[in-house]
């Protein structure tokens, strides 16, 4: 190799890892901007105030920026999601990769795959078009537009997160274990539960962290299924106004930079190091296991 | 090597595609944001005005008065729709940037409060609205409906309709935190339709067959109460424009003053043409 | 007991049936020509969405043709150039975590940085931009999955016979990589198809009274008209087909590009 051609392979090394550069400095600036937006609000506002404010009234003539029901919104329709997707979604993982005759898997993997590309206008228009008038008369309820309805679409939707990672991580026990436990005389059931899902255990913690983090950060659904209360939720049928929603109805109408378009920011800033938390910790489980296997 | 080829190729024709869409040369360009009460109207406008002035785009967004007027004085539009007048602060605000907001009356509406076709009640009280708004009303039985709860709509926005119901109505009061609250007069419509125990209000043009709307304190909404201000939750709708409109802007608010014209749309969009001077 | 398991992969498919189902059999009459060769009517009662599948288009395509050479280079270096140095481990970080940002938060980010601080206003550039960052992850993961699947022997072999690093990679890595890299383009096109919130404040507006003006104009775009006809509007009941078909135009859109990218996996997988 001459010097020259040396010289050019440095500089080519150096432009990709300038590139490669880019995408810490797109999350750097998301969190600059969010932050720059987002902290002006504490000015006039001590930030308990904001985080356990119990009234969320940003165009009242006094507004009250409380978004206490916001997160209470958003951590209940988070739960009913995840309780009712992540059964689903591990299940079906486990039937896919222990149970499930090839053929069947083959057909399987890409629907769910499908399923994780439906947008998420599409599921919320089904929400609402659909879901909500025949909740509505067949529980006979206020609305159909509730927590509830909110909860099933975006259970819809992380289900196949759940799945497709919570595979993955089954797909990665060996075939030795499930062998042993199998030559020891125990039934393919009890190979399941006792060998092959405590062996995936933390991949399908990773699942489920990742599955909730979807949940909790989907804006559409929310939006137009959910009701848009700011009142926290004491029953699965009441209507909710979860973190996502109330940024996404309210942004186009907040003057820009005013007080309540900081105030906004600052929802997306709780909202941004929720989902940043969660990932972390799905991250944090998944290093762990690396760990552990080897 | 060849399948690669290929898949450039085909990926090469569906950028091509879209590209040629776009025309030669940029058009002259007004874009128009604000109340989604005016918005109707604008659409109905717009669409006509495209067909007589092909060379000029127009670009409608909703969103809300304030925020319309907001976009007027950061310069990112050129009209503001408005279902209230400016106030002084956003006047003071514009000034500051530069801008220097006029008002053009373009249509009058009539705020209706308004239930599901199926709800019997008829007729209420400014009172009565007043406190199931505020959630001191909760049954419908106790305005002379059937059993059962009153499912609240009310808007959330910086929007005008939602500013004129509160200094009208409310006054004072605060609209209970368990109403729904929807972005827009259409989702307000759509959630009233579909819901037999639902009450919301809306702009004179969102009236559709699948509503009711309700008479206040005896009084029916109609284009002659509205225009008399028997009505009391009357209003008119504004565009604001920086400085005497001129150019392009000119025209489109000419066609919209237009008794022949822009005033026909405002009555097809379902608001109320401005009295004859 | 294995019936449970049986039964919880049939609810995601009697779920996805079901949806499928219902956008079939409501929508699949509102669609004709019409619908993608004209652009809305009498206030959007009437009419097709044409000017939406351009705004789609253009912003999902001009989001990928900037996030795809960032991403395939992203994935180079990462996989090629750094192995397990500090600066790749707190970049695969970035990429991790940006790929978990809601896309409401991209939105945010849009108008606050390219819409108002930039001065781009909400325009087809906006969108655009904001779309790549939030296409980024998709491209780099997938196209980094697709350089680890290229054999070592290749590189060897080319460097062996003299080849530079750079050589090898231009060559041999990345036209053996480049199926698995397109699959990853597709997805990336599909998921800036279909998103709304990151563009519904930064490029997508209500209404446009003809496709595309020029890249400082907004645009329709069709989530966000989905959006628009279902909850705006003075009619709502009476877009309902319009509204089907929309989202089912919008669900064939999505289904055909997946489709595509699983298509072009398989091909290769087998071949």
């Amino acid at each position: 190799m001459t010097p020259g051609s040396a010289r050019k392979e440095q500089i080519i090394r150096l432009m990709l890892a300038g590139v490669a550069g880019c995408s810490l400095l797109f999350l750097a600036l998301i969190m600059v901007f969010l932050f720059m937006e987002g902290l002006p609000v504490f000015r006039q506002l001590p930030v308990t105030d904001f985080l356990f404010g119990m009234e969320w009234r940003p165009t009242a003539e006094y507004p009250e920026f409380g978004i206490f029901p916001l997160i209470a919104g958003s951590a209940a329709v988070t739960l009913v999601a995840s309780s009712l997707a992540i059964p689903l979604g591990v299940m079906t993982a486990v039937w896919l990769t222990e149970i499930a005759p090839s053929t069947l898997r083959r057909i399987f993997k890409p629907v769910i795959e499908l399923l994780a590309a439906l947008p998420s206008v599409v599921v919320g228009f089904f929400g609402m078009a659909v879901v909500a008038p025949r909740t509505q008369t067949f529980f006979d309820l206020d609305t159909g537009l509730n927590l509830f309805n909110a909860g099933l679409m975006l259970a819809f939707m992380s289900v196949p997160t759940i799945c497709s990672v919570a595979e993955d991580a089954l797909h990665s026990v060996p075939v030795s274990l499930r062998e042993a436990s199998l030559a020891l005389g125990a039934t393919r059931w009890e190979t399941i539960i006792r060998v092959v899902i405590p062996a995936a255990f933390s991949g399908i913690g990773t699942a489920c962290m990742l599955g909730m983090s979807r949940s909790i950060g989907e804006t559409m659904v929310v939006l137009m299924v959910a009701g848009g209360a700011g009142i926290i939720p004491s029953s699965l049928f009441d209507p909710i106004r979860p973190m996502p929603a109330a940024i996404a109805a309210e942004i186009a109408e907040a003057p820009f930079r005013g007080e309540h378009y900081h105030a906004l920011f600052a929802i997306g800033m709780v909202l941004f190091l929720f989902t940043l938390a969660f990932n972390l910790v799905a991250r944090r489980i998944t290093e762990k296991n690396r760990l552990t296997l080897n | 090597m060849k399948r690669l080829y290929f898949l450039y190729a085909l990926l090469g024709c569906l950028l091509a595609a879209p590209l040629s869409a776009l025309p030669a040369a940029a058009a002259e360009e007004v874009i128009i944001s604000g109340s989604t009460t005016v918005l109707p109207v604008m659409q109905k406008a717009g669409e006509a005005f495209m067909a007589a002035n092909p060379g000029i785009f127009l670009a409608i967004s909703g969103g809300g008065s304030g925020s319309g007027i907001k976009a007027l004085n950061e310069g990112l539009c050129q009209i503001a729709m408005s279902s209230r007048d400016i106030k002084s602060s956003e006047a003071d605000e514009g000034k500051a940037k530069g801008v220097n907001a006029v008002r053009t009356p373009i249509a009058v509406d009539a705020l209706l409060p308004v239930v599901h076709k199926d709800n019997p009640v008829k007729n209420l009280s400014m009172d009565q609205l007043r406190d199931i708004y505020a959630g001191k009303i909760s049954n419908w039985k106790d305005v002379g409906g059937k059993d059962g709860n009153i499912v609240v709509i009310s808007r959330d926005s910086s929007s005008g309709t939602y500013e004129t119901w509160n200094e009208l109505i409310m006054r004072k009061e605060k609209v209970a935190a368990s109403a729904l609250l929807q972005a827009s007069n259409g989702a307000v419509a759509q959630a009233v339709s579909k819901n037999p125990r639902a009450i919301g209000y809306i702009g004179f043009g969102y009236m559709n067959d699948s509503l009711k709307k309700i008479n206040v304190d005896g009084v029916e909404a109609t284009a002659l109460t509205a225009l008399s201000k028997t009505w009391p939750i009357a209003r008119e709708l504004y565009v604001f424009t920086n400085g005497a409109p001129s150019g392009a802007v000119k025209r489109l608010i000419d066609y919209l003053l237009d008794p022949q014209k822009g005033q026909k749309n405002v009555a097809e969009a379902g608001f109320i043409p401005l009295p004859k001077k | 007991m294995f019936s449970l398991l049986r039964l919880a992969a049939l609810i995601n498919l009697l779920a996805l049936l079901g949806v499928c189902a219902f956008l079939f059999r409501n929508g699949f009459s509102s669609l004709s020509w019409e619908l993608i060769s004209q652009p809305p009517r009498d206030a959007m009662t009437a009419g097709g969405v044409l000017p939406c599948m351009i705004g789609t288009a253009l912003l999902a395509l001009g989001a990928l043709l900037i996030s795809f050479p960032l991403g395939v280079a992203s994935a180079v270096y990462l996989h090629e150039y750094a192995g397990d140095s500090a600066f790749a481990g707190y970049v695969r970080l970035g990429v991790n975590n940006l790929a978990g940002v809601p896309s409401v938060v991209f939105g945010l980010f849009g108008l606050s940085f390219f819409v108002l601080t930039c001065g781009f206003g909400i325009s087809l550039l906006s969108g655009v931009l904001t779309l790549v960052i939030l296409t980024l992850p998709v491209i780099i993961s997938t196209a980094e999955e697709a350089l680890r699947q290229v054999p070592a022997d290749f590189r060897q072999a080319s460097l062996a016979l003299g080849a530079t690093r750079s050589q090898t990679i231009l060559r041999v890595v990345l036209p053996a990589a480049m199926p698995g890299m397109c699959t990853g383009a597709i997805l990336g096109l599909a998921r800036a198809a279909g998103e709304t919130a990151a563009i519904m404040f930064t490029g997508a507006v209500f209404f446009t009274t003809k496709g595309v003006n020029s890249i400082f104009s907004p645009v329709m775009a069709l989530p966000n008209h989905i959006y628009v006809l279902a909850t705006s509007g003075t009619e709502i009941d009476k877009t309902m087909p319009l509204q089907y078909g929309t989202a089912l135009l919008l669900f064939l859109l999505i289904l055909l590009l997946n489709l595509t990218a699983v298509c072009i996996r398989d091909r290769r997988q087998s071949g």
